[in-house]
């Protein structure tokens, strides 16, 4: 991977949607899947679901390959591992910490 | 999507020691694994460096923001800023809260610390790595979520 340094911000941006989250939920099972798979299903026009998944491709949560006439979108797990690692890395040193805390008052 | 780090932790202690063992320079000093040049006083730096086995050469730095005696100790900082090759500086710091509460068996601590938004997404706690998360699976969750609630 290259040093390119991409903001989180977007990423959570792009997943406080219930409609996008729930596209997500759809996606990371692996399939891509079209438009008209996505928007089955969905009380949504097929023009809202597109503008919302054209959302969660900027952020890279989510790609667009062609599959002959066809776009598919897929789930892009990068993105969000990366925050996901992040975070847990710097809870875990925090429960280090806490836990160093708790036995040097408890002494 | 979870953007903050919140941690709770029950301690046999009274309000009043764990409140010196958080604020008190030295005392926080010890557990927390950094050496400070001076007291904690609200809005100023804090200055010192890390005493982790093999991390001395990392300079701690943080901003207090407020000490509301045996409720609330704050500071902003970058978080767990170790690589010398990063410039922190430039980034937005996170906001670290300790609230203390009176428990029957002693406090109850709440951290919470958040901010996180504006973190690069390269961004890694180098020296401290930890094993890989499960994403996958904290997708599968957020999927079963979503259908049980849709």
């Amino acid at each position: 991977m290259t040093a390119k340094r991409r903001a989180h911000a977007p990423v959570f941006a792009a997943l406080g949607d219930a409609t996008r989250l729930s596209l997500v939920a759809k996606l990371c099972a692996g399939q891509p899947r079209s438009i008209s798979q996505l928007t089955e299903g969905s009380h949504l026009t097929r023009q809202a679901i597109t503008k919302h998944l054209r959302v969660l491709e900027r952020a890279e949560i989510v790609r667009s390959v062609r599959a002959g006439r066809e776009s598919l979108f897929e789930f892009d797990p990068e993105p969000m591992e990366e925050i996901k690692k992040y975070l847990d890395s710097v809870s875990e040193l925090w429960h280090q910490a806490l836990s160093r805390l708790k036995a040097f008052v408890e002494r | 999507m979870d953007h903050r780090i919140e941690k709770r932790m029950e301690l046999k202690a009274p309000v009043s020691r764990v409140w010196r063992a958080l604020t008190d320079h030295h005392e926080f000093g010890e557990w927390f694994r950094v050496k400070l040049d001076g007291p904690f006083v609200p809005g100023q730096i804090s200055r010192g460096h890390i005493t982790y086995p093999g991390y001395e050469h990392v300079k701690w730095e943080a901003v207090v923001q407020k000490m509301d005696p045996e409720r609330l100790f704050s500071f902003t900082w970058h978080p767990y800023s170790v690589d010398p090759k990063i410039d922190y500086s430039k980034e937005t710091p996170t906001l670290v809260e300790f609230r203390l509460e009176k428990t029957a068996s002693g406090t109850l601590l709440l951290l919470t610390e958040s901010g996180f938004d504006k973190i690069p997404a390269d961004r890694r706690v180098e020296a401290f790595r930890m094993n890989d998360g499960g994403w996958a699976e904290q997708m599968k969750n957020i999927a079963s979520h979503v259908a049980q609630k849709s």
